[in-house]
């Protein structure tokens, strides 16, 4: 059958299953937009590109398919790079598609003309400019391929003009489909190394103050139940790190929370006197290990991995398997079981004991504000927390707000928990949690902002309101960069530089009315509620709540940057 | 570490395709690695290349350069060539000054090497030699003084068939 590249692109992204593409047009992009309006593919049109990349992640993060944005070329693809950077970081998976100059335009500084596979290389797993229309049903498959399996991330496909205008003969190709993908240099291994699956089991069962340190490779391999039976096998404690927030039901008795920087006292503490970490789908982030030769110092390490260049990158293991999550840790537990689990181990009630004593001495705590005073943000969290359904997603952007989510929030079911934990990217709660509800439009979806945050993207809230999204926005607005401004006290001798944001302007209950939401303010702790029902009762547009949040407020525990996970200050009473 | 233990020699099979290279030496220069010599060439099979890379250890543990090297989705093979398992070889142009007594020594040094002169004028004369990385490093220091100018290309190896 005789098409074009357009077309052909269209058709292939729809054999992928594709439902929804996050985008926005443009010049060299223009010919792929004309086949859209016939397609079944629902798009949506962002008011930034920025905004398409992380709606298209929050799409993936909700739903565990690859998110597809698409956009045209020079600017537009410079201002995707930031979600493609927190794509590759987060291993999401995602397909970005950017338009490109036409084929003869290219290296001519042509206009709209950027580098764009030079520019993106080092933040994507791959990508590829195509050269012949004929290529593209092919490069489409290998992109949706590479994306979804082995360690997921971002994958890039640049396409210049003339390949996908119907009106060029240099768009016209046969159309085909291939049946599969085979790349020579590209072939995941899924399944541990059976000896070292029997080493692994061995140092378990002989272990007497386990951790299981579950990262975001257990959401990407769908091992959460996985997980489960592993760590009820053996009541092996289990800390569930920035990115895998939810894997581990944090109402179970075995679940520990979040280690960690801003982690609790007990998953931090329990990490530093393990004697063994069993590692599954954690990277040993600087974020999580604080000053690294002081890191679990006695421990044993047990890492698991899909990418096997994450074994010894850090740290080097005692035993490292390359493979899914999912399927280790099911014949981890089948080996566990061949050697006389859980019958055999030895006893583990002191640890047990120990690290419940630590849970009921650093249980997480704040004071409630004296009346007249600003909200307390983690009171906010808990009205929150406690008055939206169990299963109800939650997205965050960057800094206090999102580490007093992390902390506060009862996260129950995997895939509730959607941030940016690799590269900490100030706004990207808003698209994101746009993109969670166009995948999960059955759940509700809250994103929880900090007024510096929401300022970034605060404008796909318009995209939100024509499309019809009925996402809930809860700003904890204290008027400042908030921990840029506890660093600058705590570390800078409260020297505050350039954090301060005012509390008013913009209006941010105007500015939501305006893009077609619903706006709220509110001050007083008795009005929390209220708002958050009247909010969860909106179904038809965006809500944006202006949460009025005391600034003095800071996140703790913390372990100072370059510090040892040992020297955790508890809380502002434990500070020098 | 002396300079040889300090190398290690990475054959790298590639995907024969634009950007290639692009990707190789970005993800060096991405990751902190670095690359004492390169070398880049298409095979026998035309849709391949092997690149041949130098790369100093002290900068990263080669695990973890070849690690991270196979990630890259157009990089099809990697061997870790030890000197001793390899054979190697790296070519040399290089222009030297001349005296009549000195030139004879010089032209056999050149047969010696498998050499040849690809110009000459004057007092200067421009030889091209090949060998081991070693050789030519004991090419060049016996001139001394006389050396004007030489161009490397970095070594290139295969594996010993045995």
């Amino acid at each position: 059958m005789k098409t074009n590249g357009g077309a052909a692109l269209i058709k292939a992204l729809e054999l992928e299953g594709v439902d929804v593409i996050f985008g926005l047009p443009g010049g060299a992009i223009l010919p792929v937009y004309d086949p859209i309006i016939d397609s079944p593919i629902r798009h949506i049109l962002v008011r930034h590109e920025q905004g398409a990349g992380h709606m298209a992640e929050g799409y993936a993060h909700a739903t565990g398919r690859p998110g597809v944005a698409m956009v045209t070329s020079g600017p537009a693809a410079t201002n995707i790079i930031t979600p493609l950077a927190d794509a590759y970081m987060d291993s999401v998976p995602m397909v970005v598609i950017t338009g490109q100059v036409g084929t003869a335009g290219i290296g001519t500084d042509a206009f709209q003309e950027v580098d764009t596979v030079g520019i993106t290389r080092s933040v994507t797993k791959h990508n590829e400019l195509v050269t012949n229309a004929a290529d593209i049903p092919r490069i489409v498959r290998e992109a949706f391929h590479i994306a979804t399996t082995g360690r997921p991330g971002p994958v890039l496909i640049d396409i210049p003009k003339d390949l996908v205008d119907p009106t060029n003969p240099n768009s016209a190709l046969d159309w085909y489909w291939p049946d599969s993908v085979d790349l020579a240099g590209y072939k995941p291994r899924l399944d541990g190394d059976p000896a070292l699956i029997k080493d692994a089991a061995q140092l378990i069962i002989a272990a007497e103050r386990p951790v299981i340190y579950a990262g975001g490779g257990i959401l990407k391999a769908r091992a959460a139940e996985s997980l489960l039976a592993l760590a009820e096998l053996l009541d092996i404690p289990v800390v569930t790190t920035l990115m895998a927030r939810g894997t581990m039901p944090d109402d179970h008795p075995l679940c520990l929370g979040m280690p960690g920087m801003h982690g609790n006292y007990t998953a931090v503490t329990a990490m530093q006197e393990s004697d063994l970490l069993i590692a599954l789908g954690s990277r040993f982030d600087d974020r999580v290990t604080g000053k690294l030769d002081a890191f679990a110092a006695n421990a044993k390490i047990i890492h698991v991995d899909i990418d096997p260049a994450e074994l010894g990158k850090v740290r080097r293991p005692d035993v490292g398997i390359t493979g899914d999550c999912r399927l280790v840790i099911n014949e981890l537990i089948t080996a566990l079981k061949q050697i006389g689990a859980p019958e055999v181990q030895p006893d583990r009630s002191s640890w047990k004991s120990t690290i419940s004593g630590w849970q009921e001495k650093y249980p997480l705590a704040y004071v409630q504000s004296e009346p007249g005073d600003l909200l307390k943000p983690q009171y906010v969290l808990e009205q929150l927390r406690d008055n939206t359904p169990d299963d109800c997603i939650v997205a965050s952007g960057v800094g206090q707000h999102q580490m007093w989510t992390a902390q506060y929030w009862k996260f129950n079911h995997p895939y509730t928990w959607i941030n940016s934990g690799g590269l900490g990217t100030m706004g990207f709660a808003v698209p994101a949690a746009i993109g969670a509800k166009v995948g999960r439009p059955d759940r509700m979806v809250w994103a929880v902002d900090g007024d510096g945050c929401f300022q970034m993207t605060a404008q796909e809230l318009v995209t939100a309101a024509a499309e019809r999204i009925p996402v809930k926005i809860a700003i904890l607005n204290n008027a400042y960069l908030g921990m840029v401004r506890q660093w600058q006290e705590m570390f800078y001798e409260e020297r505050y530089s350039e954090v301060y944001l005012s509390p008013d302007l913009p209006d941010y209950k105007m500015w939501a009315e305006s893009m077609g939401c619903v706006g709220m303010r509110v001050e007083a702790p008795e009005d929390v509620l209220p708002a958050i029902q009247r909010a969860n009762e909106v179904d038809d547009r965006p809500v944006v709540i202006d949460f009025r949040t005391d600034a003095r407020e800071k996140v703790f525990p913390m372990v100072p940057a370059g510090k040892s996970n040992s020297d955790i200050v508890v809380g502002p009473e434990d500070e020098r | 570490m002396s300079p040889a233990t300090r190398h290690h020699i990475l054959s790298v099979l590639v995907e024969n395709k634009p950007g290639v290279l692009a990707r190789v030496s970005g993800l060096f220069a991405r990751r902190g690695f670095n690359i004492f010599s390169l070398a880049v060439a298409p095979t026998d099979d035309p849709t391949r290349s092997r690149i041949t890379i130098v790369v100093d250890v002290e900068s990263a543990p080669l695990e973890q350069i070849t690690k991270q090297l196979d990630k890259l989705i157009n990089v099809l093979q990697i061997d870790e060539l030890a000197p001793i398992d390899a054979v190697e070889r790296e070519l040399m142009i290089v222009t030297v000054t001349v005296s009549p007594e000195s030139k004879p020594e010089l032209l056999s040094l050149t047969e010696e090497y498998s050499g040849a002169v690809l110009d000459e004028s004057g007092d200067r004369i421009t030889v091209s030699l090949g060998g081991t990385p070693e050789a030519l490093d004991a090419f060049t220091s016996r001139m001394g003084a006389a050396v004007v100018a030489y161009q490397r290309t970095g070594r290139i190896a295969l594996p010993r068939i045995n």
